[in-house]
């Protein structure tokens, strides 16, 4: 089984977020985490592994320190990783990522590639399901259970209101949701062998690709912050005047019920 | 020369979507101010009924694809009627609600055609040059990019609830144009064995219009029946933290938060949440927010339009039945 699997480094959820002098998002000081959605991905590609033998190729679009993502996954336990980053590359949007990773997979083989359901900084859930529209492959969203046999996967994944179990012949798209899988932590051993795991990284030209050919199709024209919600005020008494009150103001004064 | 707006008609075995009614409402507007007029798509088996519907929320042609083939939904075949009708008739605009299929079938449909899209938008709007611009939360709502697209169409996902729903008019009359599916093989690679629908009286928490959410506070699984019956006093959904999830009281799909659900109810009411920054990226957009917590100090009152301070097993069933006697009234 070749695996592929697609991981971003994401701010910490901890993160507080604040703009730059130019309006963007300040990631000075920011720490970086893999993406929580693409652990699931990881370990559900090391298990595949370890269960059907194979290799667990990672793959990373974003800056330098994507090393350090890829460096915690191949100590988890996957094979070697890709990291492409280029510093001519300034805006990226779904459809430009899809676009250069597609490149970037061109040589390597793949049976299943997993990916998280959603990035949790764009929070776009695009980039997965446009790769694999990109590579004509299937793909299945938000997945709660995945199962490989012969060829062909078996595979739950969640909807509105319920789930679907669906059936598909590989090579397939997976997109990770919670519940999947725990991701293991990777083990000191693991750490150790990591360090030897090779790491490739490539740029657009070594793609073959210019920065013009992937320029984005959306345009991010600005960014704001939310409104800081005003705390209100809190409603005073015992308890059960107290929520007399607030069904009363619920009713009258927010007209919500 | 591309012209239209169109909407994406969500249905399941024959019922809309109430985020699809809400585009059209909107849509409507949004077709006024641009002199073009509205489409609505709608797939599936056996769906010549939801026309009338439509065409009451403003739908100006209706493009009903009627197939076997569709009647549940699949990524591929979905994506390959979508995109041929699309390059055919070439609107200006294709939108969608951000559910688990839009969000499933808007990133193939964007790749497909080689568009850009916004997803999970907050808002919507047309300019003076009649580009589109929408606004979407990044970093779970800790921000928000505002992006608009030159290249058409123009498609995005738009959260639910961010519209309101228009009053309908059975007046409104639309062409219904029936759209033969062509469905290859290919399309067809993904099978649908088992679908389980829960059954649940309860709204889907991204469409519910009032949430009330319960977390740590509420100390065991059992005590979630004071929250469900509070809730079907007004006809909410029940949501829970990443604590009450990961304690194993409720399952996953009810989480609210940042790895959780982004929920914009008009009301949202946690019950013993102490509001993370996680929890709050998953609700602060919320219209009202009340939280009922025994400490003063939780950070959940910062964003709250009404707290009480107290124990959330007193307050409860007391709002319970004042909610029952107004609902009554
Ligand atoms: C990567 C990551 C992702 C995360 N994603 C999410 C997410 O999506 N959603 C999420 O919710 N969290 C998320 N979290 C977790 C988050 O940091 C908090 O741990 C979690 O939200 C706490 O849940 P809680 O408020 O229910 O519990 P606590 O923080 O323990 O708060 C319990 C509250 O209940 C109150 N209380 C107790 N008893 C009563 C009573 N009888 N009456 C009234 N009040 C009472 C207490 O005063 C307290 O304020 C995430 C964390 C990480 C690291
Ligand atoms: N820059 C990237 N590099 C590698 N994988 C990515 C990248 N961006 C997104 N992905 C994958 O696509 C998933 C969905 O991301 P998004 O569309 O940004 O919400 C993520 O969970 C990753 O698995």
């Amino acid at each position: 089984m070749n695996i592929v699997v697609c991981i971003k480094q994401t701010f910490d959820t901890e993160a507080k977020i604040a703009l730059n002098s130019e309006g963007k998002i300040d990631s000075s000081g920011v720490n970086l985490i893999i993406n929580p959605y693409d652990e699931f991905a990881i370990e559900e590609g090391i298990r595949l592994k370890e269960q059907l033998g194979g290799e667990v190729t990672v793959i990373t679009l974003g800056g330098e320190r994507g090393q350090e993502a890829l460096r915690t996954a191949l100590a988890m336990g996957a094979d070697k990783g890709i990291l492409v980053s280029d510093p001519s590359l300034q805006e990226v949007d779904e459809w430009s990522a899809a676009e250069i990773l597609a490149r970037a997979l061109k040589e390597v083989p793949f049976d299943i590639v997993l990916a998280g359901r959603i990035a949790i900084d764009d929070g776009s859930s695009q980039v997965a399901v446009r790769l694999a529209e990109k590579l004509e492959i299937p793909s299945i969203s938000s997945v709660l259970k995945l199962e490989v046999d012969n060829g062909q996967a078996t595979v739950v994944r969640e909807i509105d209101g319920g789930t679907e179990t669906l059936e598909s012949p590989l090579p397939l798209m997976i997109t990770a949701q919670k519940g999947l899988n725990e991701p293991r932590y990777p083990s000191v051993a693991g750490i150790m062998k990591a360090k030897r795991k090779p790491i490739t990284t490539m740029s657009l030209s070594d793609l073959g690709l210019s920065e013009s050919e992937v320029a984005p199709r959306m345009i991010t024209e600005s960014y704001t912050l939310p409104e800081p919600r005003e705390g209100g005020r809190k409603i005073p008494g015992e308890a059960a005047d107290a929520a007399r009150e607030l069904a009363r103001l619920l009713r009258e004064e927010a007209k919500v019920i | 020369m591309a012209a239209g707006i169109w909407v994406f008609i969500e249905q399941q075995k024959g019922q809309i979507r109430k985020v699809s009614l809400e585009l059209l409402s909107e849509g409507r507007k949004g077709a006024d101010q641009l002199g073009v007029k509205l489409g609505a798509v709608i797939l599936g088996e056996g769906i010549q009924g939801l026309a009338e519907q439509v065409a009451s929320y403003g739908a100006d042609e209706i493009y009903l694809a009627d197939d076997s083939q569709l009647a549940n939904y699949t990524t591929g075949a979905y994506t390959s009627v979508l995109a041929s009708l699309i390059r055919e008739r070439e609107p200006q605009a294709f939108l969608l609600g951000n559910t688990a299929i839009g969000k499933d079938l808007a990133p193939r449909l964007a790749q497909r055609l080689g568009v850009g899209l916004a997803s999970d938008c907050t808002g919507m709007e047309i300019d003076s040059e009649k580009i589109f611009k929408f606004k979407r939360p990044v970093y779970a709502g800790k921000a928000f990019a505002h992006v608009g697209s030159i290249v058409q169409p123009v498609m995005a996902t738009i959260r639910p609830n961010t519209f309101p729903l228009a009053e309908p008019n059975p007046d409104h009359k639309a062409e219904v144009i029936p759209v033969q599916a062509e469905i290859g093989p290919e399309d067809l690679r993904v099978v649908l064995k088992d679908l389980v629908l829960a059954v649940s009286e309860r709204p889907e928490l991204t469409d519910a219009n009032i949430i009330i959410s319960g977390g740590r506070g509420m100390k065991g699984p059992e005590n979630f029946a004071i929250l469900e019956e509070c809730a079907d006093v007004i006809g909410a959904a029940v949501g829970a933290s990443r604590a009450a999830v990961d304690s194993g009281w409720r399952e996953h799909k009810f989480q609210v938060g940042q790895t959780g659900k982004t929920v914009s109810p008009t009301l949202y009411i946690a019950c013993g949440i102490s509001g993370a920054i996680q929890h709050l990226a998953g609700m602060s957009s919320s219209k009202y927010i009340v939280a009922i917590n025994r400490d003063p100090e939780a950070n959940i009152f910062n964003v709250a339009d009404y707290g009480i301070v107290g124990d959330l097993f007193e307050v409860v069933p007391v709002l319970t039945e004042e909610f029952k006697k107004l609902v009554n009234q």
